[in-house]
């Protein structure tokens, strides 16, 4: 899976994570597969989009770069070290999260000052000096006004918080910055100042994001990269441009489809995935997405049901699907 | 303008009857400890039948509470009032609570954002389905049954029977929507109000359900009010369109007109806010709207975008007239009469 190129800031390699669901109290434990043999890269640099719909395990995901939820399996390496509990303080330093809902994301008592300035206390770094200079300075960054310090989070508006959690995020100089739905939760006007300040950012400080996004415009805006997830499982992965010209998947081309760009007269397409998204508890045999695949359904695939596909790999991305594997005819599209 | 043969096919252009729901200069006001918030100040539109109208704006401009005047369902603390609402020939405005009681649902219904709070969790989807119809017809209980099955069949849950049963927790959220359309079509409205019918559901989903509403319509013929923030969606469903900033509509017009010649500078700040796929090179600066929305408390002089708005002069202290093409695209600016048609119109939308 080496990308040639640069080297990788964070390697996950055959990353599981599993809950166990007990459904009331007599009932049988049972294993749900959030995330489910995931090996992906971020080169320095990169903006990586995850997408994939809600239940996925994009979150699960995130928390696991995070470290706040221990991989039921697998390994992470963040500058080719390995992570182990040891320097999982050292990995957080350097990993930080700016979240979806900058409202409830801000605890609502502390000032903005306080709140930028909370992971330098957490990792006991600096003087109460050095600290506000920090804050002051990244307040200006993100294009917080000096008169912001001692405001509460209820006195700003949602463009404003957002910028406070970014600057949260950016003070331990973050080498990766993971963006959970960074803009779901604004407005379009003020969304696109927060995706402009993302990418100055990256250019000013160097650095690289994996962003979750459901809204497919806006990843296709930033991403150099993108990972597309199902089940627990990335399905397609590729460079940006290659991924948005050409997607491989069926799965990908149906979210494409979905998305509603602002073109009058083109109607609303079906998308012709069913209705039901699987239980993640009872996933279906073979591949993941058999039971809502539109090519599957037409061309009556025995192999999709029964096995699941091998990764196509070429030389930026691959692609989970017999229908590129050469086990199978292509049906027309 | 573009062709018209994809799904769901459109019919503005076509002979249209007298319009369905028309509403001139409709106002919310709340009070409020600091003062009277204006939040929707001097509203008028008019719905033909068949057709579909598109809200666009963003949080807090005041377009869920126009759609909540228009079902006369505001919080009790606000107050309403407009020179004429009219619906069907009926004049809102002198209903009676019970009267009204008997239109909503009936003739008009709506379809809200989060169907999980506006499901009873505590009734099965089939009795709420069927208590909407028994309330507004006289049926039995097996003919209502009939009915709900249908319905749900024709919103695309199969096995309608088996999921009568059910509580709404025990649906999708997909799902869960899908029953909110299935009840609001029980009784055959003339008219839905889709109040962001898709903003909690991933994408895919929301264009299911869209492409669903779509197709119900083109079936049974109603209006449709589908307000929302996304421009893309309005762009691929309805046929005209009103933007609306703090209160007030400040451009309307046919989709097309809208979308390929926006005049307002805040309706084209919103088209440079948003990347779109083939047209904004990725990874290039996108424009952004500077300032914030205006506080609606009190009286508000002057165009409410001023304050934001590069163009904007000394003319703007005064409230901008009405600019109007003569096939329906108007617009609220001072500089907007520039264009092709320059004469100032009074608002005249929905001829």
């Amino acid at each position: 899976m080496k990308r040639n190129g640069s080297a990788a800031i964070l390697e996950l390699h055959d990353i599981s994570r599993q809950f166990v669901v007990r459904r009331g109290l007599f009932k049988k434990r049972q294993f749900l597969k959030a995330v489910d043999g995931v090996s992906l890269e971020l080169n320095k640099g990169d903006v990586l989009g995850l997408v994939g719909e809600s239940g996925c395990g994009k979150s699960t995901l995130a928390r696991i770069l995070l470290g706040l939820l221990p991989p039921t399996s697998g390994t992470v390496l963040f500058n080719g070290a390995h992570v182990s509990d040891a320097n999982k303080r050292m990995m957080k330093r350097h990993i930080q999260p700016i979240f979806q809902d900058p409202y409830s994301s801000l605890n609502p008592r502390k000032t903005v000052n306080e709140i930028i300035a909370a992971p330098l206390g957490v990792h006991g770094i600096g003087t109460v000096r050095e600290r506000e200079q920090d804050v002051r300075r990244m307040m200006e960054l993100v294009g917080l006004p000096a008169r912001a310090f001692y405001s509460y989070p209820g006195q700003l508006s949602g463009g404003q918080c957002q910028r406070v959690a970014i600057a949260r995020a950016l003070i331990m100089k973050p080498e990766v910055v993971i963006c959970d739905e960074p803009t779901s939760a604004l407005d379009v006007s003020v969304q696109s100042q927060i995706l402009n300040l993302l990418l100055d950012l990256r250019d000013e400080l160097g650095l690289t994001y994996l962003i979750i996004s459901h809204n497919l415009a806006v990843v296709e805006h930033m991403a150099t990269r993108v990972a597309v997830m199902y089940l627990g499982r990335i399905v397609e992965a590729n460079d940006a441009r290659a991924l948005f010209g050409a997607p491989r998947h069926p799965y990908t081309r149906a979210l494409m489809q979905s998305v509603l760009t602002p073109e009058p007269g083109l109607g609303v397409p079906d998308n012709h995935l069913g209705l039901a998204y699987p239980d993640p508890l009872d996933p279906p045999e073979g591949c993941g997405f058999h039971p809502r695949c539109a090519p599957c359904r037409d061309a009556g695939l025995a192999i999709c049901r029964a096995e699941r596909p091998p990764a196509v790999r070429d030389r930026e991305g691959w692609v989970e699907c017999f229908l590129h594997s050469g086990s199978a005819e292509l049906p027309s599209q | 303008m573009a062709d018209r043969d994809t799904t769901p096919p459109r019919s503005d252009g076509a002979p249209s009857p007298a319009p369905l729901l028309v509403v001139r200069n409709l106002r919310v006001t709340l009070p409020t400890l600091g003062g009277d918030l204006h939040a929707v100040r001097g509203v008028d539109l008019s719905v033909r039948a068949g057709e579909t109208f598109g809200i666009v704006g963003e949080s807090g401009c005041g377009k869920s509470l126009t759609s909540l005047a228009l079902m006369n369902l505001l919080p009790r603390h606000a107050r309403r009032g407009a020179d004429r609402i009219e619906f069907a020939g009926q004049d809102l405005q002198a209903l009676g609570e019970r009267q009204m009681g008997d239109l909503r649902g009936n003739s008009m219904s709506m379809v809200f954002q989060q169907p999980m709070s506006c499901l009873n969790p505590a009734y099965t989807i089939g009795n709420q389905l069927v208590s909407v119809f028994r309330r507004h017809r006289k049926v039995g209980r097996s003919e209502a049954t009939e009915r709900a099955v249908y319905l749900l069949d024709k919103v695309g849950i199969t096995g309608g029977r088996r999921r009568l049963g059910q509580y709404p927790h025990q649906l999708s959220g997909g799902l869960r929507q899908r029953v909110m359309i299935a009840m609001a079509l029980m009784c055959e409205p003339d008219l839905i109000i889709a109040d962001e019918p898709t903003t909690a559901l991933d994408v895919t989903i929301q264009a299911q359900i869209l492409h669903l509403l779509a197709e119900l319509q083109q079936e049974f013929g109603m209006s449709i009010i589908l307000i929302t923030h996304d421009l893309g969606i309005v762009a691929r469903i309805a046929n005209r369109v009103a933007v609306m900033y703090a209160g007030e509509f400040v451009e309307v017009g046919s989709v097309d007109q809208l979308y390929s010649d926006p005049r307002h500078p805040y309706t084209r700040g919103l088209f440079d806010c948003i990347p779109q796929p083939g047209k904004t090179p990725p990874g290039a600066r996108l424009g952004f709207i500077p300032g914030i929305v205006p506080s609606l408390f009190g009286k508000t002089a002057g165009c409410a975008f001023a304050t934001r708005c590069a163009k904007a002069g000394d003319a703007c202290r005064d409230a901008p007239p009405w600019h109007g093409d003569a096939d329906g695209h108007e617009v609220r600016c001072h500089f907007a009469g520039a264009g092709p048609n320059p004469t100032a119109a009074p608002p005249s939308q929905g001829t």
